[in-house]
């Protein structure tokens, strides 16, 4: 019986966590019921993709009521990998939030800071879950909200202005969503996704549901941080709770490339996407200028975190580059990278928020010697910035090697060639990393020899396994992201 | 304020009939226009009414901040709990036609409780709002 | 149609129209922090109508079946919008609530001021 409501059960126990370490007020009660909610979704999550690998689509009917009356939660094989994304980093984090936010937050605020991470962590899950447009917009809107007060709770005073900003920018992303959403209401009377797609053949070149895709696509691209509405990332990243910035880099703007990929490819359709208008060339475009102008930018970054935040932005045009292609590899390879770099980020961000414990800040002045004072950490930013970068034996590798066959597969040698090129600045900026840990002599601002707390090293260490676990067995990652490729591209499932 | 003895006693007088609206509003909210959002909004306006003439520190005598926190929990919680209990009576999440006797009746109960529900939250977090606004211009002024 | 009557007949889309474009441009245009907040509320209120204007039918009443009535309007995008309108009053008490603290951290809640003081060495942690 359980198992039926898991589609339910994996977004609602976050959800109902949320008000229960709201009421118990106490940090250590409030920790050990979020961290138990998350590994619920992320076990409920796995068994879900289990599920569908092995019996196809599930669907759910909240309140009973069939669809499209009523709500409907529809896990195909991309969201369930999703879903296991989301719900698995939200696992590791979780852990590792009790000593990091101890130490970040005023201990009045840390039960609050859980009950904002369960409603996070319940928003994501349900953006992924359901199937229903406008319910969408509201998971997204509870997540979005949770996680502005998650940056706001920053340590800097500029965490309060890189929350409003988010604020703004991203209130205007979701309002264009729901624009685009009220568009394509008015003209097929229905928001369940997939009778919506069902509605929309015939009507796909009226100019509401054109303008709906575009509004859509600006909307949903200001959220993923696609070039050149990338604005908020950096600093929100920066000077949110290490924690909170693990999560997000991790999961927040992957689940927005899922809507995107689901408007594109299940609601509009590849005709209209890729042939009617000139998406793949927009996207293409503004692909390549992301990895490159981020690339360069993370370059000269003073501080560890914000280089990886822009980092972020540039990792986030591989993923769209790979929609760009809108062929196999090419969605292949944005769906495998879209949860490759969400455990390299992870991985990343945890190990830095290890840092910033020890040495209050991941400025590189400060990182002058690390790889002596803090040796395990650092050789697990040395491994995550290999699979950031793509080198065989890591999972970045498996990303780029499909995103370089889907430029082959269409012709595009440049293409190809210019993703192993801009991969070498990603060399440039982990090798600062190296440089300033292994070949500097010690500063005065370096910390004192010893390791973050055990309760952190080992969720970092969790995601570090990740990326190179995921490099060698690619059959759940690419074996997953093949058969969404083709679901996406009306393959069959 | 305290000075002003009318606004006083009109608010003594006015405060029980607001509340009876809020109620009104709430369980009339099954046949004509209301519901849990309206009424929680009303029932915390009753509230900032009385800071308003009484002062903030009277009104958080009245409803200390740990019950408004407290409200913005319980009522996401029995909203949630309606869900569950859909869940426990053999239906799916929120199913309202398994909570009663016959569907209809079932309805009528699932939507009693979560109405119940927002009303609580949102009076909850409108006097949340309401209290953090107005105590932190207070906590400027002194400094 | 004559182009006034086209205007006329589709005026809930323009004042929509009008609200989106004044609203975000708002939000864009001006520095000061409390005015970009109130440009956001205009520009998701003109959301509001562009979901419900199309939701009443003239002549159509509440969705009660009763023999009397035969034209309904649609109650599914008030809902919707009840739903959208708790969203923007969330935004906007959250928006707010930075905007003060911003203002006790920074001392203005002028952009271009707040910015300046970041710049002037603002490393603080």
């Amino acid at each position: 019986m359980t198992l039926a409501h898991l589609p339910v059960l994996v977004v609602v126990v976050p959800l109902i966590a949320a008000p229960v370490t709201l009421l118990l007020r106490r940090p250590g009660a409030a920790w050990g019921i979020a961290a138990a909610a998350c590994a619920f979704s992320f076990a409920a999550a796995l068994l879900l993709a289990a599920e569908v690998a092995a019996r196809g689509p599930v669907s759910y009917q909240i309140g009973s009521w069939p669809p499209p009356w009523g709500i409907e939660y529809r896990l195909d094989v991309l969201n369930a990998f999703v879903l296991v994304l989301v719900s698995g980093v939200a696992a590791v984090v979780a852990p590792y939030a009790w000593r990091s936010v101890a130490a970040e937050l005023p201990r009045d605020q840390v039960y609050l800071f859980y009950t904002m991470y369960c409603l996070c962590v319940a928003g994501l899950l349900g953006m992924a879950a359901t199937g229903d447009a406008f319910n969408l917009f509201v998971f997204m809107e509870i997540a979005s909200l949770s996680s502005y007060v998650l940056i706001a709770l920053g340590r800097d005073r500029r965490a309060l202005l890189a929350a409003y900003q988010y604020l703004i920018l991203g209130t205007i992303g979701a309002t264009f969503y729901v624009i685009g959403v009220g568009l394509l209401y008015l003209m097929t009377g229905t928001l369940n996704l997939a009778d919506m797609a069902a509605r929309l053949p015939g009507l796909q070149t009226t100019r509401p549901v054109l303008a709906a895709l575009a509004f859509i696509t600006v909307g949903v691209s200001l959220k993923l941080a696609l070039f050149p509405l990338h604005l908020w990332l950096p600093n929100a990243y920066t000077h949110a709770p290490s924690a909170v910035t693990a999560l997000l880099a991790a999961t927040a703007t992957k689940v927005q490339v899922y809507v995107l990929l689901r408007f594109y490819f299940s609601v509009f359709g590849l005709q209209l996407v890729t042939e009617t208008l000139p998406m793949p060339e927009i996207l293409l475009a503004l692909s390549l200028i992301a990895i490159l102008s981020a690339s360069l930018v993370a370059l000269w970054q003073a501080d560890l975190k914000r280089l990886f935040a822009y980092s972020s932005v540039a990792q986030i045009g591989y993923i769209t580059l790979g929609i760009s292609m809108a062929t196999k590899e090419g969605l292949t390879a944005a769906v495998v990278h879209l949860f490759n770099h969400g455990i390299t980020k992870a991985a990343l961000f945890l190990l830095v928020g290890g840092i910033a414990l020890r040495a209050g800040r991941a400025g590189f002045d400060r990182l002058r010697g690390l790889g002596h004072s803090m040796p395990l950490t650092s050789i697990g930013i040395v491994i995550a910035g290999l699979s950031l970068i793509g080198v065989p034996g890591t999972a970045g590798f498996i990303s780029k090697w499909y995103l370089v066959l889907g430029a082959i597969e269409t012709g595009r040698w440049w293409l190809a060639g210019f993703v192993v090129v801009t991969s070498l600045i990603a060399v440039a900026y982990v090798w600062r990393f190296v440089e300033a840990a292994y070949l500097s002599a010690p500063g005065k601002r370096t910390p004192a020899p010893g390791e973050s707390p055990p309760v952190m090293l080992v969720p970092a260490w969790l995601a570090v396994a990740a990326c190179v676990y995921f490099g060698f067995d690619t059959s759940f990652t690419v074996g997953t992201a093949r058969r969404a490729a083709a679901l996406m591209l009306g393959e069959g499932p | 304020m305290r000075r002003f003895l009318v606004l006083r006693v009109v608010g003594k007088l006015l405060i029980p009939f607001m509340l009876l609206f809020a109620l009104y509003v709430q369980f009339h909210g099954d046949f004509g226009p209301g519901g849990g959002f309206q009424a929680g909004v009303i029932g915390a306006a009753v509230i900032v009414f009385y800071a308003l003439i009484f002062g903030l520190p009277a009104a958080r005598r009245l409803v200390p901040d740990a019950v408004v926190e407290s409200m913005v929990g319980l009522g996401v919680l029995l909203y949630a709990g309606v869900g569950v209990a859909g869940l426990v009576f053999g239906g799916n999440y929120l199913d309202y036609f398994v909570l009663g006797a016959d569907p209809v009746s079932g309805q009528h109960r699932g939507i009693f409780w979560v109405e119940a529900g927002v009303a609580i939250t949102v009076s909850g977090v409108m006097l949340k709002i309401f209290y953090m606004f107005a105590g932190r211009r207070r906590a400027l002024e002194d400094q | 149609m004559s182009v006034a009557g086209h205007f006329a007949s589709h005026y809930s889309y323009w004042i929509t129209f009008v609200l989106m474009v004044a609203g975000l441009y708002i939000v864009i245009a001006r520095g000061n922090l409390m005015k970009k907040l109130i440009g956001l509320s205009i520009f998701q209120t003109s959301v509001y109508l562009l979901y419900i204007a199309p939701g009443k039918l003239i002549g159509g009443t509440a969705p009660i079946v009763a023999p009397a009535f035969k034209v309904y309007s649609n109650p599914l995008p008030h809902v919707l919008i009840l739903t959208a309108i708790v969203v923007g009053v969330a935004t906007l008490a959250l928006g707010l609530a930075i905007a003060v603290r911003i203002r006790e951290a920074y001392g203005s809640i002028e952009e271009d001021e707040i910015l300046a003081a970041d710049r002037d060495g603002g490393e603080r942690v």
